[in-house]
């Protein structure tokens, strides 16, 4: 009788779950995951999430990008963050050997789903509380960016 | 105990069942929808977006209300010649300009009919005109930002009503005075005005690139009341027509005294004809003073010019450029159908419509079926302009739109309805209730070539009984109604901004896309921005403090000022320093006799603050930004006006 009972139970939920769209399925897995999410990641090789997959740096510092980049930086990012000190986020002084070059892009290209997704940019979220905001650079300034970060000591 | 299992069993069965009939659930409301499907029909779900935009007017709110139709939900309120302190237009440093006339800064208008601009008949989705009724002005609204940045005063004009409508590639955008008054302005004698006022028919040409607004010129009729007006489109293009009242020229009591002719007319005016003698050196320039108000999107600020001078045009100048097509009982509505051939003149003392043909127009000009001029202009045979009437179709007919496949919908104010009826035949094939005392309607490209006959928005004068009551001043509403079947479907009240007085409406994939998201920083030319939170600055001149400060989630560059003074006259030039799509950030000073500002990313605004009152005072944002929005605030030091205090700022000590 009560195997019965067991299958009937199952059934009905079987119907529960059915009745639900599959948007709603996938939040709850998806809820799950975050969850069970444990941050054990070697910066140096998390790219992020984003448009930019892979870089390749010169050994050189290429001066004239640099400053170019200085320039985006001082008129984009430097509300929020100073060269050598930590302000509303994050000073990106000696950042090149924190993160890989991937990720500070990504992280400057496509801030939203860093700070949802990324396991660094959670946990700098959750110190900073300020969201990296989104300045829409193009790839080419984010490029010229990370290259004046490199001139950063 | 089995009793109790099988008790459970019972339980979980039937909650089994219940569950399992969710899917049905859905389909049995759609068999119980074919009989009323209106919800079905309005219901957009969350996150999707309406098929149209409607630009309804906010009459003596002064505003342009932007909704999505089928769905009837208010997206924005865009400022025109109201101030709105919710986005400091007309409060800022920025935007007072806008509202500057002849007769100096005026906070407020009524605002009438919105047109959307056309190319080729069409709507192009470039901008809406919209007249400003009491202190006689045209504003354009840019649907790029969907911000007003232009306006323009018409002179010679009082009660700037039969306006705001567009030729067919936006050659004009056309004004034409309801109140006719002596010209130029001259102190008389009110009861000398029969024969000596004038009514000023402006001509405001539109730049095709950028819309720049210019009055070309202006008709001076006779001393009628012009009411409505549309122009002539397809065959008819060059053409522009004008209802009239108030023929007998009475001064007083019109109710009465401007209801005594059985018929006025509808001007018809050949501006192609006008605009080519003007264009040859004809016409008369005379002294006039008007503002005319540009805003830019480079600068983010208003500049207002005086322009001094209207080039006029007498009637008799232009032999054979107007004539006037008699037309029962004070026409009000002037409609044009979509092929241009029929002028729909809505008499609104009369039960039926009258049709003029544009054709049999020019039949009577070219053999002179003439019956009789008033002050020289020819007054053509009705029976000769006549297509034919709609009768017996309702009480009142103020308005006609077109849907495009051979049908007009017409309403009528005093037996509150919406009457559909065919043009050609004039048979009257539907009438719908509106609740109540509905004024314009509107379907969306219903007055051009190409009309999308989906919908019908009916806009009524009164409510009474139809929503929750609040005091004696009830919402006013607009109506929506399915007009793709032989028979009309109400499927929507929705309460509205003001008076809605009357609505331009276009598919929503035209405007969407060209929609701006924010400013770029770089493109930034307001004198007083600042491009990096490094340029923040303080600046005294005399007893003027100059602000220029930077702001960004979440904190204000600079956030601590001291140094300023009692009588002190404190600009804060703010320059937003996000560069994402839906970033604002709001600013507002304790005791600052204004507004607050709301400033979109990449803008700069401006407010004035005059302290009164020695001590430290805060500012803040006021648009919530950030989950540190409550951070984002900083003080101001004032001292007494004798402290030698020095001038310094600062953010973070630095």
């Amino acid at each position: 009788m009560k195997k019965v009972i067991l299958s009937v139970l199952s059934l009905s939920l079987i119907f529960l779950i059915s009745c639900g769209d599959d948007k709603s399925k996938k939040d709850s897995t998806e809820k799950k995951e975050v969850k069970e999410e444990v941050v054990e990641v070697d910066p140096m090789k998390n790219k992020g999430i984003g448009p930019v997959t892979s870089i390749e740096l010169a050994d050189e510092i290429d001066q004239g990008l640099a400053k170019t980049g200085e320039e985006v930086y001082v008129k984009m990012c430097s509300a929020c963050h100073k060269p050598n000190k930590r302000f509303v986020g994050p000073a990106p002084a000696g950042i090149m050997e924190r993160r890989s070059p991937e990720w500070i892009m990504n992280m400057i290209l496509n801030p939203e789903e860093m700070v949802q997704k990324d396991p660094i940019a959670k946990a700098l979220l959750a110190e900073y509380l300020s969201p990296m905001a989104n300045q829409n650079l193009t790839e080419e300034e984010a490029r010229a960016v990370l290259e004046y970060f490199r001139t950063l000591k | 105990m089995t009793m109790k299992i099988l008790k459970f069993i019972t339980v979980i069965l039937s909650a089994s069942f219940l569950l399992a009939s969710c899917g049905n659930n859905g389909n049995s409301n759609k068999q119980g929808a074919l009989t009323g499907n209106a919800a079905e029909k309005v219901y957009v779900a969350p996150g999707e977006h309406d098929e149209f935009y409607a630009f309804v007017s906010g009459g003596f709110s002064g505003q342009l209300a932007v909704y999505g139709l089928p769905s009837g939900r208010l997206f924005k309120v865009i400022p025109v010649f109201s101030q709105d302190a919710e986005k400091a237009y007309g409060y800022n440093e920025e935007t007072k300009p806008m509202l500057n006339t002849s007769h100096g800064f005026i906070p407020w208008d009524d605002s009438h009919h919105p047109d959307i601009s056309q190319t080729n008949g069409e709507l192009d989705g470039r901008w809406v005109f919209i007249n400003g009724n009491n202190t006689p002005r045209i504003a354009k609204i840019d649907l790029t930002t969907f911000e007003t940045t232009e306006i323009i005063e018409v002179p010679n004009s009082a009660g700037n009503h039969s306006s705001s409508f567009v030729t067919e590639n936006t050659e004009y955008v056309v004004a034409g005075t309801r109140f006719s008054v002596p010209v130029p302005q001259v102190d008389m004698p009110i009861k000398e005005y029969k024969g000596k006022f004038k009514g000023a028919l402006s001509f405001i040409s539109v730049d095709p690139e950028d819309g720049g607004m210019d009055i070309k010129f202006q008709v001076l009729m006779p001393g009628f009341n012009y009411d409505l007006s549309h122009p002539g489109r397809g065959k008819s293009h060059g053409w522009f027509f004008f209802t009239t009242y108030n023929t007998e020229e009475a001064n007083t009591l019109l109710e009465v005294n401007a209801s005594q002719n059985d018929k006025d007319y509808i001007a018809a005016i050949n501006w192609k004809k006008i605009e080519e003698y003007v264009n040859n050196g004809g016409g008369k320039k005379m002294p006039a003073n008007y503002a005319h108000n540009v805003y830019s999107d480079e600068t983010h600020s208003a500049t207002s010019t005086m322009k001094k001078e209207v080039l006029v045009v007498d009637p008799s100048e232009v032999p054979g450029a107007i004539y006037l097509l008699p037309t029962p009982k004070s026409p009000h509505g002037c409609d044009v159908d979509p092929s241009g051939e029929y002028i729909i003149g809505s008499g609104k003392l009369a039960a039926e419509l009258t049709a003029h043909s544009f054709t049999k127009m020019l039949d009577a000009i070219e053999n002179k079926k003439f019956d009789g001029d008033a002050y020289g202009i020819p007054v053509l045979s009705y029976e000769a302009v006549n297509a034919g009437s709609v009768k017996q179709a309702g009480l009142g007919p103020l308005h006609t739109e077109f849907d495009g496949k051979g049908n007009a919908y017409t309403t009528f104010f005093i037996s509150s309805e919406v009457v559909k009826w065919k043009l050609g035949t004039w048979e009257v094939i539907d009438r719908k209730p509106t609740y109540y005392s509905v004024g314009h309607l509107m379907i969306p490209g219903g007055n051009s070539r190409k009309p999308y006959g989906k919908y019908v928005l009916a806009m009524n004068k009164i409510t009474k009984d139809r929503y929750l009551p609040t005091g004696p001043e009830v919402t006013q509403s607009a109506q929506l109604y399915d007009i793709t079947g032989e028979k009309m479907e109400l499927l929507l009240d929705f309460p509205t901004i003001g008076e809605p007085h009357y609505a331009a409406g276009i598919p929503a994939d035209i405007v969407a896309k060209n929609s701006k998201k924010f400013y770029k920083l770089d493109e930034n030319k307001h004198p007083y921005a600042i491009k990096s939170p490094a340029e923040a600055k303080v600046v005294r001149t005399g007893n003027e403090v100059h602000v220029y400060m930077a702001m960004i989630r979440s904190h204000f560059t600079p956030d601590n000022i001291e140094g300023v003074k009692v009588g002190d006259k404190v600009f804060f030039h703010v320059t937003n320093h996000e560069q994402d799509y839906d970033v604002p950030h709001g600013v507002a000073m304790i005791g600052a006799n204004t507004s607050e500002l709301l400033i979109m990313p990449g803008q700069t605004e401006t407010f004035v603050w005059e302290p009164k009152q020695v001590g430290v005072w805060p500012f803040y944002c006021t648009d919530f930004c950030s989950a540190l929005h409550q951070e984002m605030q900083g003080y101001v030091r004032v001292s007494p006006k004798s402290s030698n205090i020095k001038l310094s700022w600062s953010l973070d000590d630095e």
